[in-house]
């Protein structure tokens, strides 16, 4: 057994876009720029960051949805970065993904019954019988009624959609599942239902979750570490508390002064971001937040800082904290 | 309460389109008159009385007699028969060969999505009636060959069709999870992009047979299609054009036919799409 089910390193996504039918240039999208990360055996890992940072790149890389450009994804201690073919279906059966946007991610000519029960079929898993017990199962694990079978994705809420797909992502009781903005769709009294579904199925089934999102409280709230993404790259991770308590990168500070707090009397002061996140075609120089940080010097317009523990379990890529 | 199940929505729609219902009897009757051909001509086709040549539509022939004297109304009957084979035949071999390359080019993209498409685009350069008319020169001139032909310089627009489908629909989040399920690509064409990119194919199949029969009866018009004695709306017109001073019923009765089968055609597959995806009605 190890004790990091999921190890990343160095990896690199990079799109290649042709400038046009005759000129041979092409233009590089460094989507995800060499990203170095850990998740741990049973933990919820927060992934944050704007849209377009690269995260969902980042979880879709990690389950092989797309194939990576650099770098290698270690699961369950194998190197699975060339796999294919066969080994790959095998592992597939070992992480899952719940997708953002529940209106896509079920397919409108199938009944619940039949979407859910494809995994089985496709890893030939029992007869037709144990398979149509199980999804009945899983809907009730999910908290549907289990005569939803015969019922098409339209006739569902997003809430009751999203229900579904995690009652498929769970279908072949993976270790691991990417939950790629599960409840950035959904209406905020069904986000809390279905968080803590999440958190609820995480323990009874002792999941890895790695949890992408980019709103802050609520990955404070489901996360046991979470990890700060910018730009392609990872600049700060560390414990989910000590990280809102205490945020080393000015670019999470500058996240969390957004965060809404429950209290009208509280006068917080606000980090306002100037700009927009650079383009990640043309990223800039040193240290990509220096275009938009408070607190840049010389040395960050030059050289990408170093991401290193500051205190114990509390890593940053800032050339302020030494 | 009813379930809004995705066919009944459809249904719904479609009842509502005075024109689709319209489209849809006429393509219905027609059927039924290929269907029933023998039992409701009122004359053997083969039937020759010369003494009986061009005779105008009388209460013996509703339609009248053609110029070796046998009744127009049996013939076109039987003609209807020819129409709907041709034109379902044909458009059966251009959806196969479309869909299949389209979804190739779609689903794969790179060189294969290249090479498909360029193909796609030289086939789309010949006039294709010309070269129609050239390979049936060269081939025997029969009811086969003549639905292989069409058929077969008529899938360009079907591959497109289904290769924009299978564009949008590979990204989609459903198909993303069927892969991350382990789905091999074949079922992944088969049972998750292609049961979605469908509505598309239909509507185009259904305007595809219009197409196709009209093609047919340009073809049988210029002899070089069904041959005679086998009667086709085309040949008829042939015999037609011959005597259209003096019997104008040989050329209006087949051409009021031509024209509305396939203006039935046309009606059914807008109907069709419109029921299908109400955001594409021109207003």
């Amino acid at each position: 057994m190890h004790d990091n089910l999921v190890v990343l390193n160095n990896l690199k996504k990079y799109f290649f876009i042709k400038e046009g039918f005759f000129s041979g240039k092409e233009t590089v999208v460094k989507a995800v720029d060499g990203v170095n990360l850990k998740i741990k055996r049973g933990e919820i890992l927060g992934l944050v960051g704007e849209s377009g940072c690269g995260k969902s790149t980042a979880g879709r890389l990690l389950i092989k949805l797309e194939e990576p450009s650099g770098g290698e994804i270690y699961f369950d201690g194998e190197d699975i970065t060339a796999s294919n073919g066969e080994r790959m279906r095998k592992l597939r059966r070992e992480m899952q993904i719940i997708f953002q946007d529940p209106y896509s991610s079920l397919n409108p000519r199938k009944t619940v019954g039949k979407i859910i029960e494809e995994p089985f079929i496709i890893h030939k898993i029992g007869n037709r019988k144990e398979r149509k017990e199980r999804v009945k199962c899983l809907l009730e694990l999910v908290g549907l009624r289990p005569e939803y079978t015969d019922r098409y994705p339209h006739e569902f809420s997003g809430g009751q959609r999203q229900r579904i797909g995690i009652a498929r992502a769970l279908s072949l009781n993976p270790k691991l599942i990417i939950a790629d903005e599960p409840v950035s769709a959904l209406d905020v009294s069904i986000q809390a239902q279905v968080i803590n579904l999440l958190q609820k199925l995480q323990e009874d089934f002792n999941l890895t979750y790695l949890f992408i999102a980019h709103d802050l409280s609520v990955v404070e709230y489901v996360s046991d570490r979470v990890a700060v993404m910018y730009l392609g790259r990872i600049v700060e991770l560390s414990d989910s508390r000590e990280l809102y308590k205490n945020p080393q990168h000015p670019y999470t500070e500058a996240l969390l002064s957004a965060v809404p707090v429950p209290d009208p009397t509280l006068k917080k002061k606000r980090i306002i971001l100037e700009g927009d996140p650079p383009s990640p075609i043309t990223p800039p120089s040193g240290c990509h937040f220096h275009t938009r940080c408070r607190y840049k010097t010389e040395v960050c317009r030059e050289e990408y800082p170093v991401f290193k523990e500051v205190t114990a379990g509390h890593f940053v890529a800032c050339h302020l904290r030494v | 309460m009813e379930r809004e199940t995705p066919g009944r929505l459809f249904w719904h729609r479609f009842r509502r389109n005075r024109l689709a219902i319209t489209g849809a009897m006429i393509v219905i009757l027609l059927f039924f008159f290929a269907a029933l051909a023998p039992y409701i001509s009122p004359y053997d086709i083969g039937d020759i009385n010369t003494k009986n040549a061009l005779q105008a539509p009388s209460r013996d022939h509703l339609l009248g007699t053609d110029q070796l004297g046998r009744d127009v109304l049996s013939r076109m009957i039987w003609g209807s028969r020819i129409s709907l084979l041709v034109g379902f035949v044909a458009v059966g071999i251009a959806i196969v060969i479309g869909t299949f390359l389209g979804a190739l080019a779609g689903f794969y993209g790179k060189w294969v999505d290249n090479v498909i498409m360029r193909f796609v685009d030289i086939m789309l350069c010949f006039p294709t009636f010309f070269l129609i008319l050239a390979v049936i020169a060269i081939l025997e001139p029969n009811i086969w060959n003549i639905m292989i032909v069409i058929g077969v310089t008529s899938w360009m627009g079907v591959t497109r069709l289904v290769r924009a489908e299978f564009l949008s629909l590979k990204e989609r989040d459903f198909v993303r999870a069927a892969s991350a399920t382990g789905a091999k690509n074949s079922r992944i064409i088969f049972l998750h992009i292609l049961p979605n990119a469908l509505s598309p194919i239909w509507v185009s199949a259904t305007l595809g047979v219009a197409a196709a029969i009209l093609t047919e009866s340009a073809l049988s018009f210029l002899g070089i299609g069904v041959q005679p004695p086998t009667p086709s709306w085309g040949n008829i017109l042939t015999a037609g054009k011959d005597n259209i001073e003096i019997a104008w019923w040989l050329s209006l009765y087949p051409g009021l036919a031509i024209l509305i089968t396939v203006l039935g055609y046309n009606l059914l597959g807008e109907g069709i799409r419109d029921a299908i995806d109400p955001r594409l009605t021109a207003s």
